[in-house]
């Protein structure tokens, strides 16, 4: 059923007919999204997008090339302040700044990826999380980034338009969410996609087949930091206002629960991480006034916890969630997804 | 100036290389990056405080209760979540000590919610002596300082005599072998969990006497443990304790001389830059792996 007979057939990026009318419908749902959703829901589609174009660049760089990073925040922080930068400062209009702001957070991705081609392991773990940590000290103590006051968003202009509501916003991060989902799996398809997986098998027996490390090493750290980067850049204007607190270390650990909740090597199970952990985090936030839950915990803080500590509740539930899919599916939601899909398919047997 | 700055630094590396010794502990026989290490001494400090000042204890009962604490924690969290993986890579691994740490800390803020609280302790920060000079030292500090040699101390010589140490050694260098002469690896992992732990609730004793205790207490000295542990090269005791004390003197050095803004950064740019010249430290054998 799923036998490739030539090369065509594996490098194609939809493999049957039933996929192409699945992604034609979800296009389709996509679009007439904003038409039926009011504007909380518009909002919280938009971070989900943004989090789903960081939890690919983040697989790239873990799931495809096994290289771990635990600084994600700080590129994604380079990515938010140089495009505000370049338009308050250089006075670039958006469009041209945010590709630009990816670019320079893909230099800061290759300046990274120089160390990491000798480090492993622990090691890489350790230089990645200092990484993130500095970057954001970094733009604390400087001026131009408005120090630790942060930097307001300018007002987001597109061809003329004034992009003012959380609908216009969608229409400006959806379409670069679905060109992006597709360019990286257009990516994992080619000689660069193939490399890295070598790459993440086992780098010495990869380089022994002609593949180059340093030159893909640093290029994945590359891409991943440009997806990233991109993906801080359209956080600036989501959320209006950015400060150095916008980047803490816990969201560069959020990118990775987001990555292995979804799947490791998997562009599908990135989208569904980065859809459940943004949703749950959003949910989580206001625990205490879900139904049938929140009277349970609210209940329970008053008589051994503390009310005031009550919406700490959501990082044990995120704890348990990864603790819980790394023992129990490796794979993440995409080993379910496939798992669910082979017992249909092979029913009754 | 000079002698005050190296003097404070190695005061404060003494904390430093107190968690940089849990973490090797672990990583030593597990190859486990323990990230959850800070939260489970914060927490046994917080069990700590709550003997201290709810049930109102004596100090001496209410430290061995919270290292207990931290003894059975550690063994728990090794046996009920780490042993359950099904064959773990080491990326899987932190990810578990990653959720680990995500759990105690909120619990703990859960329980204690984010104000800062008051640590009692028996030896003051203020009464100093003098060392020579105006150079000055604080009770606290030697202590920290006493405490820190003590441990390494004790676990060389755990590491080397005793029949324990040495399985914990055999088991990192080959699990399977190790279970093949007899040693029964999970509970030696527990038991390394649980040692480890109750370092690291020492160092958070110390850290949460000079400082307030709040949930994030050990977020920082985790981290500057972890640089600390990786500048040694992780399987080093003798490297482990080392690192700490010089990262706490770099550190110092450079707020004193370069910039106090950046004292915070210089770490990691220390680490990164001895990263690169040496890649599994500065006192660990560089193993190249075999294909």
């Amino acid at each position: 059923m799923d036998m490739k007979r030539d090369y065509y057939e594996d490098i194609r990026l939809l493999d049957s007919g039933p996929q192409v009318f699945w992604l034609a419908v979800l296009l389709a749902a996509l679009a007439a999204f904003p038409l039926v959703a009011d504007s909380y829901q518009i909002y919280t589609v938009n971070l989900i997008a943004i989090h789903v174009i960081v939890a690919l660049g983040l697989n790239l760089l873990v799931g495809y090339t096994g290289q771990i990073s635990l600084g994600h925040a700080g590129f994604f922080a380079i990515g938010a302040y140089a495009t505000l930068a370049l338009m308050l400062n250089a006075h670039l209009p958006f469009i041209v700044a945010l590709p630009l702001a990816g670019f320079i957070s893909a230099a800061f991705g290759f300046l990274l990826g120089l160390p990491a081609l000798r480090l492993e392991g622990p090691y890489l773990a350790i230089a990645t999380l200092g990484f993130g940590l500095t970057i954001t000290q970094i733009l604390g103590r400087l001026d131009v980034f408005g120090g630790h006051m942060g930097l307001q968003a300018p007002p987001l202009e597109l061809f003329g338009l004034k992009v003012t509501s959380d609908a216009g916003r969608y229409a400006v991060i959806m379409p670069i969410c679905v060109i992006m989902t597709w360019g990286l799996r257009n990516l994992t398809k080619t000689r660069v996609g193939r490399a890295f997986v070598a790459v993440r098998d086992s780098d010495i027996a990869a380089e022994c087949i002609g593949v180059n490390l340093t030159y893909y090493k640093t290029l994945a750290f590359a891409v991943s930091a440009f997806f990233t980067g991109i993906g801080g850049g359209l956080m600036a204007f989501v959320l209006g206002f950015i400060s150095p607190h916008t980047f803490n270390v816990m969201v560069s650990i959020m990118f990775l629960a987001m990555v292995v909740v979804g799947g490791l090597g998997s562009i599908l199970g990135s989208v569904m991480g980065a859809v459940l952990i943004t949703w749950l985090q959003l949910e989580l936030a206001r625990i205490g006034e879900l139904p049938l839950v929140g009277p349970v915990l609210t209940e329970l803080s008053n008589q051994v916890f503390t009310l005031s500590g009550l919406p700490n509740v959501q990082y044990v539930v995120f704890g348990l969630i990864m603790v819980l899919i790394i023992i129990f599916e490796p794979l993440g939601l995409y080993g379910f997804w496939i798992r669910t899909k082979i017992y249909w398919r092979t029913w009754p047997f | 100036m000079l002698g005050q700055l190296i003097t404070s630094g190695i005061a404060i590396g003494a904390t430093y290389a107190l968690m940089a010794l849990a973490m090797v502990i672990i990583y030593k026989t597990s190859e486990v990056l323990n990230f959850a290490q800070g939260d489970m001494a914060m927490l046994s400090a917080f069990v700590a405080y709550m003997c201290l000042s709810t049930y109102g204890l004596g100090f001496a009962m209410s430290f061995t209760l919270a290292l207990a604490f931290a003894f059975a924690l550690g063994a728990f969290l090794e046996f009920a979540f780490l042993r359950r993986a099904k064959e773990p890579n080491v990326l899987g691994l932190i990810i578990i000590t990653l959720g680990l740490e995500m759990m105690l800390y909120g619990l703990a803020s859960w329980r204690w919610g984010s104000d800062q609280k008051d640590f009692p302790f028996p030896v003051s920060d203020f009464d100093v002596y003098q060392l020579g000079g105006d150079v000055v030292i604080s009770q606290l500090n030697l202590v920290t300082l006493g405490v820190a040699c003590a441990l390494m101390i004790l676990l060389f010589v755990f590491f080397r005599y005793t029949k324990v140490g040495v399985a914990m050694k055999a088991t990192q260098q080959n699990q399977q072998a190790a279970r093949l002469m007899g040693i029964r690896v999970g509970r030696i992992m527990m038991l390394t969990w649980g040692m480890s732990s109750v370092v690291g609730a020492c160092a958070a004793f110390l850290i949460a006497s000079t400082d307030t205790l709040d949930p994030n207490l050990m977020w920082t000295p985790q981290l500057k443990g972890f640089s600390a542990a990786v500048l040694g090269g992780m399987t080093s005791l003798v490297g482990a304790v080392l690192g700490g004390f010089i990262l706490g003197v770099v550190e110092n050095l450079f707020g004193g001389y370069v910039s106090v803004e950046f004292k915070a950064v210089v770490a990691f740019a220390v680490i990164v830059l001895i990263l690169c010249v040496k890649p599994s430290g500065l006192f660990a054998k560089h193993y190249v792996r075999k294909v």
